[in-house]
């Protein structure tokens, strides 16, 4: 590769069993076995780890700088290389990767936690609007995604069937994974906000992922077939939804070019997509057609903790690397209302000869 | 393939105020990103992508602003990154956008971090209750007094220590005008006869409360090149973390700090702090955090940095001027204060510092903390590119 200055790969992945409540559990407690799994996947120990990126949010977790206690479980002493990002774990990674292209760093541990049952994430989620115009409102984020599914159903790309089938197909996929928290045949359920069912959107949870990254040859030691980062690229659009176009994904498809996901078909791609509308969008956006498998995991419509979901993608789409079920694979992270935020990376595992 | 220089090419700063009921979020983080932009003679649409910081959301009571703010920072259809590591979080912020520059991935990076603490009360924000934990602090003061308390015991120095250093800061902020207080009157007696707050902190030994946002463009060699105004340019930059609270902590010089200090000398080649960097913009929130810090940074050796203050080597016109912007002693926006400290540092080895340009200065070091004493980000600017 030449596009970046060092072939950078994930060479491990874990996540904890998502459920719907952890009361018992801290932060902290939540994320540990998930860093210690990573370490012993690959036999590393805190001390070898060059850098150290998380992502998480305080509004979650209901206390300012909560990050710093999920810092006691990485176990930073002696003192350690790390930094910290209000948003999904999949731009920790994103800034976990371009620490390791510069060369201050050969490996990177990534985690990413949220615990959405202390509080009503709906109306949680609403505090990320515009705090003059539209939070004094609270249009929660349920009722937001309702506005854009109905959008794609009035411009004729998808109906309640279609939308239907998305979940149903998410849940069966999902009876694979065991760290789903809703699998198998999943009513459709009630209307929660036209036109989304129950079945449309995703389940509320608690949960946290790790991920390590390495360089060159020291991902080729530590891990058989890594998943190599060919391009990696995110992008945002304007923030108010009445100027975006909301059946459109244009920083989506934005992020997969800069990334060269159009340069040759994936074989599966792991989309972060909460609502089952989104993932409509998203292929639209990605130009995904019927060959490739979207979200064999069951995506984020069978597990959903917020600010890990989006790490989860990556590390799904990895560990098929890993285990030889994909060649070359898409992972898609999504923040903000209505897709407003998207990362895209293009993974691939060494063809065996 | 070496990592690819990396140029600071414009500053801006907004007015720091204790409420800046002027604007809207959005508009102060545009004030300083405009600032920037001038002084780079750049436009929105030179941008490559954008950095921002700040510290907890609950401060402004929006959550992940950046969402919101993607459209008054030109972002849309860019790439946007939200850092936060507590109080660290200004210097951690301009060093991830660094990062996208030594790797390659962009060439013009607009990095910005701010604060608008007239949004809510900063000091009960940060005193929220942990569970498990004994409510027994009350704002930042309460949490550092006692390591203030501990490096008096254990290096001696006299009490007048404190009150030399805010005297010195508050006079600094005189010339310069972004900062937040401006205390024409200000003496020494004044300070010394401030109410006491959290002892040893007097009231005048404290930081503000203040609303402000700092930017700063960064750009690659050939950015650089084609800058109007001379580059500062980035000779090392680290962040070094430890856990809040373990035993055997070290509470007055924290060996995150020791480290993350150590990292950036030897990206910059420095072997003799003391002699080779002729200012240094740190981040002294209560007024004795200047004598522990010279320690921790290797200015001065264990219990003589207060000597250092009390000799007046830290004044403007000593031989390693700390703080000539009037430091977070004369305006904190938390979450911007870090960046401000490596903006200031920059700009003094731009030569352009103003009033408060320190003559000559060719090497600057830009210091920030944050959460309990725990996250550390520091980089070192240099008048010269770096010679690898």
């Amino acid at each position: 590769m030449t596009r970046y200055a060092r072939d950078v790969a994930i060479i491990a992945f874990a996540q904890t069993d998502h459920q719907r409540r952890s009361d018992e559990l801290s932060e902290v407690e939540m994320v540990m076995p998930v860093l210690h799994q990573v370490l012993r996947r690959t036999g590393l120990r805190t001390g070898d780890i060059g850098f150290t990126c998380s992502g998480s949010s305080d509004y979650l977790a209901g206390r300012a700088f909560s990050f710093t206690m999920a810092l006691d479980g990485v176990g930073a002493w002696p003192p350690i290389s790390e930094s910290h990002v209000e948003m999904d774990g999949a731009w920790a990674l994103y800034e976990a990767w371009v620490k390791i292209l510069t060369g201050a760093a050969d490996t990177a541990l990534v985690y990413a936690y949220g615990k959405s049952s202390p509080g009503e994430v709906r109306d949680v989620l609403s505090r990320q609007l515009d705090p003059y115009y539209t939070a004094p409102l609270w249009p929660d984020s349920v009722a937001l995604a309702a506005l854009q599914a109905q959008a794609l159903i009035d411009a004729g790309h998808t109906d309640e069937r279609e939308l239907a089938a998305i979940g149903a197909r998410s849940r069966a996929d999902a009876a694979a994974n065991p760290y789903a928290q809703l699998a198998g045949a999943v009513p459709r359920g009630d209307m929660v906000v036209g036109p989304l069912h129950r079945g449309d959107c995703p389940p509320i949870g608690d949960g946290a992922a790790a991920v390590l990254l390495a360089a060159g040859d020291r991902a080729r030691e530590l891990c058989e077939r890594p998943a190599w980062i060919r391009g990696m690229d995110h992008r945002i659009e304007a923030h108010g939804l009445g100027v975006r176009d909301l059946t459109d994904s244009p920083s989506t498809r934005l992020a997969a070019e800069r990334a060269g996901a159009f340069e040759r078909p994936v074989d599966t791609a792991e989309l972060h997509a909460p609502f089952t509308s989104q993932e409509v969008v998203l292929r639209r956006s990605l130009d995904l057609d019927s060959r490739v498998r979207v979200n064999p995991s069951g995506g984020a419509l069978s597990a959903n903790p917020v600010m890990a979901a989006g790490l989860i993608r990556l590390g799904e789409a990895a560990a098929l690397i890993h285990r030889g079920e994909s060649d070359r694979a898409l992972a898609h992270a999504t923040s903000g209302p209505c897709l407003q935020q998207n990362l895209v990376a293009v993974l691939e595992g060494d063809s065996h000869g | 393939m070496a990592e690819e220089p990396v140029a600071v090419v414009g500053i801006g700063q907004t007015r720091h105020r204790a409420a800046r009921r002027d604007v809207s979020l959005a508009g102060l983080v545009r004030e300083a990103a405009l600032r920037a932009l001038a002084d780079a003679e750049l436009t929105w649409a030179d941008i490559d992508a954008v950095v921002i910081g700040k510290a907890p959301d609950f401060f402004e009571g929006v959550m992940m602003p950046e969402l919101y703010l993607a459209d008054a920072l030109g972002a849309v259809g860019k790439p946007m990154l939200r850092v936060h590591t507590a109080g660290s979080v200004g210097g951690s912020t301009a060093l991830v956008a660094a990062d996208l520059i030594a790797a390659r991935v962009h060439t013009t990076v607009l990095t910005l971090a701010f604060e608008k603490q007239s949004e809510s009360n900063a000091m009960w924000g940060l005193s929220l209750p942990v569970p498990f934990q004994q409510p027994l602090l009350a704002g930042a003061g309460g949490f550092f007094a006692p390591h203030i308390r501990a490096y008096m015991r254990r290096t001696g120095a006299p009490d007048t220590i404190g009150a030399l250093v805010a005297y010195k800061d508050r006079r600094n902020a005189l010339r310069n005008p972004y900062a937040h207080l401006h205390e024409h009157g200000i003496t020494l007696a004044k300070v010394q006869e401030s109410p006491m707050l959290w002892d040893p902190i007097r009231y005048s030994e404290t930081c503000p409360s203040s609303d402000g946002a700092c930017a700063m463009i960064l750009a690659d060699r050939a950015g650089a090149a084609r800058a109007p105004r001379p580059a500062a340019w980035v000779h090392g930059g680290a962040m070094r973390s430890e856990p809040t609270l373990f035993a055997g902590k070290d509470f007055v010089s924290p060996r995150a700090g020791k480290d993350c200090a150590a990292a950036v000398y030897r990206q910059a080649r420095i072997t003799d702090p003391r002699r080779e960097i002729d200012v240094v913009e740190m981040y002294v929130p209560f007024s004795w955090y200047e004598p522990m810090w010279l320690e921790n940074l290797g200015f001065a050796a264990e219990g003589e940095g207060w000597k250092l203050t009390e000799s007046g080597v830290t004044e403007l016109d000593g031989d390693l001027p700390v703080n000539p912007s009037g430091g977070v002693l004369s305006a904190n926006p938390i979450g911007a204060s870090g960046m401000i400290r490596f903006a200031e540092a920059a700009l003094q080895v731009r030569g352009q510092a103003g009033e408060h340009q320190i003559d000559g200065a060719r090497r600057a070091l830009g210091h920030a903390y944050g959460g309990g004493s725990q996250f550390f980000a520091m980089w070192l600017v240099g008048s010269e590119p770096p010679t690898t």
